[in-house]
């Protein structure tokens, strides 16, 4: 019955090519975890409520259980495991901004591409973006503190990497 | 050296970088999945159940269901694993789909045909105590039990515990006045973000492997014995991080479905992994509440007595909710000293999910209707409900209502946490104030205590392993659910040791076969019990280098010192053996050699602990008493009934702050759950007790940006015999939140509000009367 639904694909993720054979009706976030072994992305609610398998295409995070891995053929994949040493990452472990860490992979990439693509963002932008993000142990001030730390930082040093 | 300060948590940068694995990130070839079938209805007769379809459906291996199985259940047997016969809560699982894939499992599972006969369901504990009302379990009377349960066949009570401490009625006789208060709220969720999750395989020489996201790895060992005769040395599980817990993941639930599954396929690894709306509901929930608080007090607000009715939603099944029902009874006065207390405190069954711990363990639900009741017993008295708590806050000397006396060690310091949380609030200056027509903001304040109701023997062992580089390994059986303990863990051994602690490395996985025992990740004693263990174990390793080095140095062990890397002479430390020269045993020049590996162990045991009297409720249930006091201050809409969270207070008594950071974030954590469970949170049920929301759309916890500003506090007030005087407190930021903000809503709206959650149509209908219209 499935056989015939499937193909394969060529995803390009963390910058390198991967090849992996799926059903079309894979999510991206089930092609990530089982078939290519990148749990870094959580599945959380497999219904985009929580964020916990937020990932990056083209750099706009997204939840991959959302999303169709086929949909992502042809576009920049970045998940926990292709983040290098960012800043919000230490910014994280610094403000002790996650307990369980489950939620965290998530966080950190809605986070960081928060960083990057706004890195002016005013109070109601911050909250605009992580609000699609749940994090039980935590109080979110210390993922506050963790994200306008890095934020600040950006402003005073704006040529900064 | 290392304890007192915010040591960064062992696993953080596997946290950061995705590297952490929790139990569904393990997964490999020719492993199965399982799919739960579950009941569409809160109460019904099983007429029939057809699999044939299912079973044909591609890539099948079985369809267990449950008969012939045996009941479970900690205290008391009441539940199948599987339904038979019938179900009674909605999302009881009535079947397991095992096959290849978990989309195939899932396809299948919609093929299972299930005849029910719907029967009338129990909707809360009140209307399960009417006469007449239908009955769960009509055989109550025939289940296995422990001893300490007492459940009264014919009804659906599954648990009284009593509460009977000097004589009531002459406390009432001398009050001035007496103030009821009656409080309710539905079951809610635990929510942690990792859903439940259970692998079983069984080899062909009948070792059973289980990987569980668990609290209670070593409990899943002894249940399997219990429950199915398998002898727990041949039962090993493994526990990697878990994502979360609350107390939710203490029960075991999942791991036997596993076992089945697998036992089902000729003992090949199934991995059953909960959807998000299994976990909410076919998983055990966050326990609802019935009660009703009387108080007598004199004019001056001196509590005189308390007569107390818990009735508990247990759920269908009572597994751990009799525990949960009889640890807020142990605590049911709140932290206050009252003479004379009267409680009842009821399990009782209802066709709703069934009920497990939640983060505080019963606390912040009777504390809720404790510290409501306060407040309304100083509105009456026309006094400050500071001044109140102040007046009759708990101390030494005193008795607890299940009579244990206080000592400067066994309770924290109420009275300075009051005092100190009145003055970060500001208490004095306001606590209602009109900021515009529509604009009101207020404080609310609560206050509580806790002790852990845990099994009288509950242990916890400690082994510490040298490496060759003079480097240690702590193997605890403390599961990392979140809370950093085992990084405390670390500081408590480096402390001993007078080591570095990045030079103590933690094992964070658990495997029962080469972890020792640490009873279950409850009840915020991981650092006590383990802490104590920890601290035996590095004496141990203490003696040990000693003992070589002593050999070598050619002195007494006596005049020995460890630390710094070095066993050295106390008098002249430029004499010394560096560790590593002696962690695997000392090699003479010559060939010769003495000692090997260091090995350290440890053990720790709660001591002198009973149950309690089943007629008075007299027995002492734990260790030691944390307190607590907190506040919040809300900003309230009079016209929308809207409402936001200003500023949320909490000053706990830490005994000692091991790891000021992380005490913060255990804190300020529970304060948030304790908001979010109060503000917005609970299941809500339709006539026929089906959950309408089990959904994180529609189950709303607080979200990023809905936070108030945390401010928190310790107080040190030394635990004698614990780690460094530590006290538990990974609960007390989630006792008193409800309450406090429930206090604040009740003086900015006017109107006592005893419900929760404390939506705006709460309000807005507690305002104007149930009669005022409908939405």
């Amino acid at each position: 019955m499935e056989e015939t639904t499937k193909r394969e694909l060529v995803l390009s993720i963390n910058g390198e090519r991967r090849s992996i054979v799926a059903r079309q009706s894979e999510t991206l976030l089930f092609v990530l975890r089982d078939g290519l072994g990148l749990t870094g992305a959580k599945p959380g609610c497999l219904n985009g409520d929580c964020g916990a398998c937020t990932v990056l295409v083209d750099g706009t995070p997204i939840k991959s259980c959302m999303m169709l891995a086929i949909e992502t053929v042809d576009k920049d994949i970045t998940t926990i495991e292709g983040l290098d040493d960012a800043p919000i990452q230490h910014a994280f472990v610094r403000h002790f901004a996650f307990q369980c860490g489950y939620c965290t992979p998530g966080f950190i990439m809605n986070a960081h591409a928060l960083i990057e693509r706004r890195p002016n963002a005013d109070e109601a932008t911050i909250q605009e973006w992580l609000e699609s993000n749940i994090c039980r142990c935590t109080s979110y001030q210390e993922i506050e503190a963790a994200v306008k730390e890095v934020l600040e930082a950006k402003k005073a040093k704006p040529t900064d990497p | 050296m290392a304890v007192g300060k915010s040591i960064i948590r062992k696993e953080a940068w596997d946290k950061v970088t995705g590297r952490a694995k929790y139990t569904n990130d393990f997964k490999e070839p020719g492993m199965l999945h399982a799919s739960l079938v579950t009941s569409p209805y809160a109460h019904a007769r099983i007429l029939s159940l057809e699999a044939r379809r299912a079973l044909a459906a591609p890539g099948v291996h079985a369809v267990v269901v449950g008969e012939g199985l045996p009941l479970t259940g900690e205290d008391m047997r009441d539940r199948p694993p599987i339904a038979v016969d019938k179900v009674r809560y909605y999302g009881e699982v009535v079947a397991v789909v095992v096959a290849d894939t978990l989309a195939q499992a899932e396809q299948a599972a919609r093929l299972v045909r299930v005849v029910y006969e719907p029967l009338p369901a129990v909707g809360s504990p009140r209307e399960a105590l009417k006469k007449g009302a239908p009955l769960l379990h009509e055989h109550l009377d025939r289940y296995e039990k422990n001893k300490t349960t007492h459940p009264e066949p014919g009804t659906n009570v599954a648990h009284r515990t009593k509460i009977r401490k000097g004589n009531i009625e002459q406390g009432f006789a001398e009050s001035d006045v007496i103030v009821e208060t009656s409080v309710s709220f539905a079951p809610s969720d635990h929510i942690a973000m990792e859903t439940r999750c259970a692998t079983a395989e069984i080899w062909p020489d009948g070792t059973i492997h289980i990987s569980a996201s668990s609290q209670s790895p070593f409990m899943i060992k002894k249940l399997l014995h219990a429950y199915f005769g398998e002898e727990t040395g041949k039962v090993i599980v493994h526990t990697p991080l878990v994502g979360g817990a609350y107390g939710g993941k203490a029960p075991v639930q999942l791991e036997l479905l596993a076992y089945l599954a697998s036992k089902a396929v000729g003992g090949r690894k199934v991995s059953v992994w909960n959807s998000r709306e299994h976990d909410m509901v076919t998983s055990p929930v966050h326990i609802g509440l019935e009660a009703t608080v009387k108080i007598g007090a004199t004019k001056d607000g001196l509590f005189k007595a308390m007569e107390i009715l818990f009735l508990f939603d247990g759920g269908a099944y009572s597994d751990k909710a009799i525990d949960v029902s009889r640890a807020a009874a142990v605590d049911c006065t709140g932290p206050y000293h009252v003479e004379n207390v009267f409680c009842d405190s009821l399990c009782v069954y209802t066709n709703r999910p069934y009920a497990t711990p939640f983060r505080s363990f019963g606390h912040c639900e009777q504390a809720f209707a404790i510290e409501r009741a306060i407040d309304e017993l100083a509105q009456e008295l026309q006094l400050d409900p500071w001044e109140v708590r102040r007046k009759n806050a708990i101390h030494p000397g005193h008795t607890t209502p299940t009579q244990v006396r206080l000592t400067k060690s066994n309770v924290g310091n109420m009275p300075a946490c009051l005092d100190r949380l009145r003055e970060l609030m500001h208490w004095d200056e306001w606590q209602r104030v009109e900021v515009d027509a529509y604009t009101v903001r207020a404080k609310g304040i609560g206050a509580g205590w806790k002790t852990s109701t845990i099994d009288t023997d509950a242990s916890s062992g400690v082994i510490l392993t040298f490496n060759s580089d003079g480097s240690v390994n702590v193997i605890s059986g403390v599961v990392e659910i979140g809370t950093g303990t085992k990084t405390v863990l670390a500081q408590i051994v480096a402390e001993r040791l007078k080591m570095d602690v990045d030079q103590v490395h933690v094992k964070m996985d658990i495997d029962t076969q080469t972890t020792p025992e640490h009873w279950k990740t409850v009840a915020s004693r991981g650092t006590f019990m383990a802490g104590r263990a920890a601290l035996a174990a590095a004496d141990d390793a203490i003696r040990q280098l000693k003992d070589i080095a002593a050999c070598v140095l050619r002195a007494s062990p006596d005049d020995l010192e460890v630390g710094f890397g070095r066993v050295f002479l106390r008098d002249d430390p430029a004499i010394f053996l560096p560790i590593k020269d002696i962690a695997y045993g000392y090699k003479f020049p010559n060939g010769n050699a003495i000692g090997g590996q260091v090995i350290g162990h440890g053990h720790y045991i709660l001591r002198r602990l009973t149950p309690l009297d089943p007629k008075t409720g007299a027995g002492k249930p734990g260790p030691e008493w944390g307190v607590c006091a907190e506040g919040v201050e809300i900003e309230f809409n009079r016209r929308d009934y809207t409402y936001r969270i200003v500023k949320a207070y909490a000053v706990i008594d830490a005994g000692k702050v091991l790891n000021p950071k992380a005490a913060l974030g255990q804190a300020m954590g529970a304060m948030s759950m304790g908001l979010s469970f109060a503000s917005r949170e609970g299941f809500l049920f339709d006539k026929e007790q089906r959950v309408l929301n089990p959904q994180l759309r529609t189950y709303r916890p607080i979200r990023f940006g809905e936070h108030p500003e945390y401010i928190v506090e310790f107080v040190e007030t030394p635990q004698i015999d614990a780690p460094y005087g530590a006290r538990g407190i990974g609960e007390h930021g989630l006792i008193a939140m409800p309450a406090a903000l429930a206090n604040a809503l009740s003086l900015a709206a006017g109107v006592p509000l005893n419900k929760l959650p404390l939506v705006p149509e709460l309000i807005w209908r507690t305002q104007k009367g149930d009669s005022y219209g409908s939405v």
